[in-house]
């Protein structure tokens, strides 16, 4: 696929808002309707693993189905529409540099990594553990593990071959590369800056990303 | 095969939910030809532990679902088998119709005017049934489409193969743990044939056969022994 590519117009100079979050954090924030953020791999081949839900009502949440079907397409990249349960648009992919990212993945797990790699594995940090920390840390949103679902990776690469195979690709993401949404709605944002370092997702080797926010 | 317990043919566009005992195996038959079943699984004993696509998925490298692979929960285990399937090629990425996008193509769900041969969607279907258990929206993950292709071109656009499924073609699934399993036969969401579609589907319920000594879903491959390690941990007490 030839990645689309968009560079952003916005000067981070500008931002009101500019955070580093180190590999095995979480992020949450609500980012509000007309809001622009930015993630930034800062040193390349990270996956940030994303999920959104409407702020004002979070039982709504992105769907990975209803975003890659009325899209007709399996990846993200500028021009995606990221959709709700609700089949509402949530947020506009507005600028990208890295060209692809993947939403039929999932997160890890403790439990999916005992069967990917090792039941002896399964105390080994995972990004849906960052999130339950998240959830008990903001229990005052209302969201708890049954509205964690399918996530986006921002920045991970896997590909689907024409006769059904799915792998897991070296990411095509590096140092500087960034992706940049416009919310349509008021959402939350909560990342899960992946800490798996069984697979090629993060290179073996997390590291931090950067979240910038524009009014 | 066995024969069967219970059989019953679900009419298209329904919807219907049961409890299925770990030990028993569902054959399910596309009567007329290319069919859809969506599908969601959850643990009874923990409605929290439910099906989920991603993790099935990339624990077993693939994008269709057909014989050899099985179905994960998101707490590691292994709610059933494919142990056969004529079809080849089963999708779990493209979600469900919803009453706006039928009412767009086929015009808008009446029963007063239509009855039971009204246009039920998807989306409503689960809705309906998940309410019989206390659950919501907010517990619909990723289902599957049974006898539904969805491939991806080199560039990740997404296309439904049209007349996939033929008449009488089957996919049987082995059940490795207690799952309520809740299904409608409502039209792919993808689908753009000019008239409603309304295909119905037979349910056929077994005794599973033993398992093989080299057993063509947990030694497909090494995640999936993993999978029913974890099973067997769960069923000896020794797990989440």
């Amino acid at each position: 696929m030839t990645a689309m590519v968009r560079e952003s117009l916005l000067n981070a100079e500008n931002a009101v808002l500019r955070e580093v979050v180190r590999a095995g954090d979480y992020w949450l924030k609500e980012i509000k309707k007309g809001q622009t953020f930015r993630i930034l791999d800062l040193e390349g081949n990270q996956a940030a693993d994303t999920l959104f839900y409407n702020a004002d009502d979070p039982s709504e949440r992105y769907s990975a189905t209803d975003t890659v079907r009325e899209q007709r397409n399996l990846y993200l990249t500028v021009g995606s529409q990221l959709r709700s349960n609700l089949n509402n648009v949530m947020l506009e992919i507005v600028a990208d540099t890295c060209g692809r990212h993947d939403t039929i993945g999932g997160a890890c797990a403790t439990e999916s990594n005992t069967v990917r790699y090792s039941l002896e594995k399964r105390c080994m940090h995972a990004c849906r553990d960052s999130w339950m920390l998240a959830l008990a840390e903001h229990e005052h949103l209302g969201i708890s593990k049954r509205d964690i679902t399918h996530n986006i990776n921002f920045f991970m690469n896997v590909p689907v071959t024409r006769d059904g195979g799915l792998t897991f690709a070296d990411g095509i993401s590096a140092p500087g590369k960034y992706v940049e949404l416009r919310a349509c709605m008021n959402v939350i944002v909560l990342i899960s800056n992946c800490p798996q370092l069984n697979n090629p997702c993060n290179a073996y080797n997390p590291t931090p990303i950067e979240v910038l926010v524009w009014n | 095969m066995k024969p069967s317990l219970y059989s019953y043919a679900v009419p298209g566009a329904s919807h219907w939910s049961f409890r299925v005992r770990r030990g028993l195996s569902i054959k399910m038959t596309d009567v007329e030809g290319d069919a859809n079943v969506g599908m969601l699984m959850y643990n009874p004993e923990d409605l929290l532990e439910r099906y989920n696509a991603p993790d099935t998925l990339k624990c077993q490298h693939t994008f269709k679902l057909t014989k050899g692979h099985c179905l994960y929960s998101d707490m590691g285990r292994i709610f059933c088998s494919i142990v056969d399937d004529t079809v080849g090629w089963h999708e779990t990425i493209s979600g469900n119709s919803n009453a706006e996008t039928v009412a767009t193509r086929w015009g808008a769900r009446d029963y007063q005017s239509d009855r039971n041969l009204w246009k039920q969607n998807g989306y409503d279907s689960f809705l309906v049934e998940l309410a019989k258990y206390g659950l919501n929206g907010r517990d619909m993950a990723a289902n599957i489409n049974w006898f539904s292709k969805v491939g991806a071109d080199d560039n990740g656009v997404l296309r439904l193969v049209q007349n996939h499924s033929k008449p009488g073609s089957s996919v049987t699934l082995r059940f490795e743990m207690d799952t309520l399993v809740v299904v409608h036969t409502c039209p792919h969401p993808m689908n753009i044939e000019a008239e409603y579609p309304r295909k119905p589907v037979l349910f056929e319920f077994f005794e599973s056969n033993a398992l093989e000594a080299d057993d063509i879903c947990r030694d497909s491959c090494a995640e999936n022994q993993r999978g029913f390690a974890n099973n067997m941990l769960y069923y000896m007490g020794a797990a989440r």
